[in-house]
């Protein structure tokens, strides 16, 4: 089985610490929610693991299956199975999506190896299908123009094509209307099973009422503050997060 | 300033000595007296002009020092060239090695019942000289290769002619190979495309070495004239070995209501310089002047370009941008002229580079010139590096640095590739742009 390791994780943009020891063990078939505040550190956490080259870890480790992923690049964390999906996606104009992914997932197999063509093609086109994206969107540029909810949709296609083992999902409800919400909900909950842990970053509960999580834990100030099942994410609903720095500040004090 | 580091031994007609001239024309079959004299008096110009010099406006930026005429041979004859494949279908097909014709293939027999002429100039000089001599080199060299245009003339022993007459449209491309094959030879291919009054053409030309290590020079020509109401598509694939001095001079004459789309794409040479004129002669004539240049290591392409509006509702469309790597270097010149009664010009020009090292350099330097008072000009260059965010984009779905790069690339040249009809001919310039991200 599967595991994403995170251990003491201190991480900072220029001076600046963001992450301040994090620690925390997804399996494969898992889904964590991390749920926070804004400027919490949330999105820069999957950034680090991801590989960001604006980010210094300055301390701890990320182990993907009890290697540590600090000394790769971000490609080489990805063609090791590891997935962001953005909250802002990048805009790649002249660059379609069709050419995007086949070169995504040329770079997955062996030198010298040739994509199949009529194969890839046929997984494309069931994954969008899943997704209820229109097939014409393949000869589109990368998320140019796209909605929000088309852009949210289209992570979440190339996270059903590249089959990661870990899939860190950024903020993946945020801009999303109800019925854009269902479909990126279903597309991942058919890409849940045994062989993916995902590690989903939001500010509201409401994408977990789509996407049942198994673990809840609560960021504040770069660190993980309380942990629970779903029930936690429910409670922090009704009480707000202040509820979290009071008691923090009560344990502190 | 310290003294230039121009070799002493450096002289104004290199290896072009007139006992070369002269055994360049002994070596030519029988040809219209009027060419031969042309080609005298353009070696006596070509003698009598100096070397670009620092001070020149026309060669601003251009590294001098590599323009050098020394250690040449005009090829003798044209061994056998290698088989090379455009990925295109098409009309017709002319392959030169050397200057020499090595092989003449009419593709589509229907062109021949139509008048079409697709031939040698050396033929066409005897079999149509009145047209050869209308077209021919007609236009003034006023790029700044004056000296080197009349170095082409003296020395051009044979190209590729065109012609196509009046209400002839061909919808496949004519194929031309231009190979230089050998260390230390120089070339002067030039191609001649006459199209009658509402003939269609497209031409597609490639220009390749034996190897990249091979030491050459390139003085290349073109004379595109479309006739009234033709529609000329020219697209050049200048692929010369990596130690090659290209020096090549396109000249276009649009007639009325004309449209004319040429696409030049760069990517061989150690120095190329690329001059293109386009004269909008007569109401309603379109150019559209195209150009992709992927320049890495110490490449240095030059491009100088000049859109002349010469009478009223004629627009021009210049778009050339150029992807640098390593320590390249790239120069784009362009000048857009109106002239006083060329009223509703419409004309555009931009130059836009892409950075894809810190040491490579972009100098850009557009230019307007207007004497007609109703017009719409546009001009612009634009310099920008790769987009952190969206490398990182690419990157965190597995593509390695290189790779997302070359995609982005591509990403950036899109924009020029669609302005292309043909999907067969995008495709395949996607892919000979692509060999050189993979050398």
């Amino acid at each position: 089985m599967a595991s994403l390791v995170i251990k003491d994780l201190h991480a900072s943009i220029g001076d600046k610490p963001i992450v301040k020891g994090l620690s925390l063990t997804i399996n494969s078939g898992e889904v964590h929610a991390i749920m926070g505040p804004n400027g919490t550190g949330k999105s820069t956490l999957a950034k680090v693991i991801a590989g960001h080259p604006d980010y210094t870890v300055t301390g701890g480790d990320v182990l993907l299956d009890g290697k540590s992923v600090l000394e790769q690049e971000a490609d080489e964390r990805a063609r090791a199975g590891l997935f962001l999906a953005f909250q802002y996606p990048s805009e790649i104009p002249g660059v379609s999506i069709a050419n995007f992914l086949r070169a995504a997932v040329q770079a997955r197999m062996a030198e010298g190896e040739e994509i199949d063509a009529a194969a890839y093609y046929k997984r494309l086109y069931a994954r969008m299908d899943m997704l209820k994206i229109d097939r014409k969107f393949t000869s589109r540029s990368v998320n140019e123009g796209f909605s929000g909810g088309e852009k949210k949709r289209c992570e979440i296609l190339q996270m059903a094509i590249l089959e990661p083992k870990f899939a860190l999902m950024d903020e993946t409800d945020s801009g999303l209307d109800i019925d854009a919400l269902r479909i990126v909900s279903e597309g991942v909950n058919t890409l849940r099973g045994p062989g993916l842990g995902v590690l989903m970053i939001t500010h509201y509960q409401r994408l977990l009422n789509y996407i049942v999580p198994d673990f809840v834990h609560v960021l504040y100030d770069g660190r993980i503050v309380k942990s629970g099942d779903k029930s936690l994410a429910l409670e922090l609903e009704a009480k707000g997060y202040d509820w979290v720095k009071r008691e923090l500040a009560a344990a502190n004090a | 300033m310290s003294a230039t580091s121009t070799p002493a031994i450096r002289s104004a007609i290199g290896a072009f000595k007139p006992e070369a001239f002269a055994a360049h024309l002994a070596s030519l079959p029988p040809l219209p007296s009027w060419w031969i004299e042309r080609k005298r008096a353009a070696y006596e110009r070509f003698a009598g002009l100096p070397l670009p010099a620092r001070t020149d406006e026309a060669w601003r930026f251009s590294n001098l020092s590599g323009v050098a005429l020394e250690g040449f041979a005009p090829a003798a004859s044209g061994p056998s060239a290698p088989a090379i494949s455009m990925g295109i279908k098409k009309s017709a097909r002319l392959t030169f090695a050397n200057g020499a014709l090595i092989s003449r293939e009419t593709l589509d027999p229907a062109l021949e019942k139509q008048g079409v002429i697709i031939d040698s100039l050396r033929n066409a000089l005897t079999r149509h000289g009145d047209l050869v001599r209308e077209h021919l080199l007609a236009q003034p060299a006023r790029l700044g290769s004056a000296k080197f245009t009349a170095l082409h003339e003296a020395f051009l022993s044979d190209g590729a002619f065109i012609h196509v007459p009046k209400g002839i449209q061909i919808e496949l491309p004519v194929g031309i190979f231009s190979h230089a094959l050998g260390d230390g030879i120089a070339v002067f291919p030039h191609t001649l495309v006459v199209a009658g009054e509402n003939a269609r053409v497209s031409v597609v030309e490639y220009f390749g070495s034996g190897g990249d290590e091979e030491n050459q020079l390139a003085i290349g020509a073109n004379d595109l004239y479309a006739g009234h109401g033709a529609q000329v598509t020219y697209v050049g694939k200048q692929d010369w070995s990596h130690r090659a001095l290209a020096l090549q001079s396109n000249s276009t004459v649009v007639r009325r209501d004309a449209r004319v789309q040429s696409l030049n794409l760069h990517l061989g040479g150690r120095q190329v310089r690329h001059e293109s004129l386009s004269q909008l002669q007569a109401p309603g004539a379109f150019s559209e002047m195209l150009s992709l240049s992927v320049a890495h290591g110490e490449q240095e392409f030059d491009q100088r370009t000049l859109q002349i509006h010469q009478a009223p509702d004629t627009k021009s469309d210049l778009l050339y941008k150029n992807a640098l790597l390593d320590r390249a270097r790239t120069i784009f010149s362009g000048l857009i002229v109106v002239d006083p009664d060329a009223q509703r010009t419409d004309a555009y020009q931009s130059n836009r580079n892409l950075m894809l090292s810190e040491d490579a350099e972009a100098n850009s330097l557009p230019g307007l010139e207007i004497q007609a008072n109703d017009v719409r000009c546009t001009h612009g260059a634009t310099t920008s590096r790769i987009d952190p965010e969206q490398e990182f984009y690419l990157q965190s779905r597995g593509i390695a640095k290189a790779q997302a790069d070359e995609l982005l690339t591509f990403g950036f040249f899109e924009e020029v590739l669609n302005r292309l009809a043909s999907d067969e001919l995008h495709a395949a310039l996607r892919a000979l742009i692509q060999t050189k991200f993979k050398r």
